[in-house]
């Protein structure tokens, strides 16, 4: 089995994996280890967390986990590309919506140029401006 | 106040952060985090979060100063001046309703567009030019109006964020009667009825 680089947010997992025409099939074990999700009794579940999986064999194909079935079952973006065995588990719209229509601001963590990481929950308390921008 | 720099590296944004000299917190954002969290598709965009960390004011235009405004035509002193009063408790911000009115909601398109760029930016990342440019063009062409992608890739792309090929851009985008800036209308937040 050759490795596939599965993205998700920061982190990059090389996962074994093979192709199968233009799909890509995961080794379970290797998602389980690298992603924390397995598949179990009609369900995709993280620790305690479980999605129901409405149609389980677009997800599980002879053993092994169809990269585009599990990326619709978590109701996620997913960028492939084939030749650089690479993929990017992106955000759900759904739950993009959902927070950003809750009006709440939703918190990140990012890095200032000495690489110091501030979040947002940091400021609490204060009335924040906060401001996108870019050099282009 | 927190600026968040949607630049390709760090170096892209230090010039300008350190020449301002600012005492709060200024962050560099390569993956363009925010802009996935906040459904940012172009610069500059301001929000006003209150003590409580609810959004007050969803996805404005505002630029900190005239620098840009016969480009823009946004004139700084008209938020500023709503910031100011708004900080001091002089008047408040969108009603609930307002900022519900006001916020734009990612599609499916916009997250994929947003994977896109993930990809690309990952694969840019390990030298992997030419195929990040795939996934830079597919991005921009599934949100034409997210110049995050479309533009903010360009210093990735060696192309010159302020050159010819941004202006045809922009040229077309405009020229096809669609907004370059989507400030917020001037009535958003002065109840009227």
């Amino acid at each position: 089995m050759e490795a596939f680089t599965i993205i998700d947010g920061d982190k990059a997992a090389a996962i074994p994996a093979r192709r199968d025409g233009d799909r890509v099939v995961l080794d379970p074990a290797g998602v389980k280890d690298a992603l924390g999700w397995e598949i179990h009794d009609g369900l995709l579940c993280n620790d305690s967390m479980c999605i129901p999986l409405e149609n389980e064999a677009s997800v599980v194909r002879d053993g092994a986990i169809d990269l585009a079935g599990l990326a619709a079952a978590m109701d996620r973006a997913l960028a492939v590309d084939l030749d650089e065995r690479a993929a990017f588990l992106g955000g759900s719209a759904r739950e993009r919506s959902q927070a950003l229509a809750a009006q709440q601001a939703p918190e990140f963590a990012l890095p200032d140029l000495a690489g110091r990481t501030h979040t947002l929950g940091e400021h609490r308390g204060r009335k924040i401006l906060l401001v996108a921008w870019a050099s282009w | 106040m927190i600026t968040v720099a949607l630049d390709k590296s760090a170096d892209d944004a230090r010039p300008w952060i350190e020449k301002a000299q600012p005492a709060h917190p200024s962050l560099v954002d390569t993956r363009h985090v925010l802009a996935d969290l906040y459904n940012v598709v172009n610069v500059p965009t301001i929000f006003w979060i209150d003590e409580r960390g609810r959004i007050v004011r969803p996805n404005d235009v505002a630029f900190g100063t005239d620098t840009f405004k016969h480009i823009t035509g946004l004139e700084s002193a008209r938020h500023l001046a709503a910031l100011r009063a708004w900080v001091r408790g002089e008047t408040p911000a969108l009603s609930a309703e307002d900022v519900k009115r006001h916020q734009p909601l990612p599609t499916a398109a916009d997250q994929q567009a947003r994977a896109e760029f993930g990809l690309g930016q990952w694969l840019w990342a390990q030298g992997r030019t030419a195929a990040a440019e795939r996934h830079f063009v597919r991005g921009g062409e599934l949100a034409p109006h997210d110049f995050t992608i479309r533009r903010g890739t360009m210093p990735m792309r060696n192309i010159d964020p302020m050159g010819p090929q941004f202006r045809e851009m922009l040229q077309a985008w405009v020229g096809g009667g669609q907004p370059y800036y989507r400030p917020l209308p001037d009535t958003a937040g002065t109840k009227t009825s």
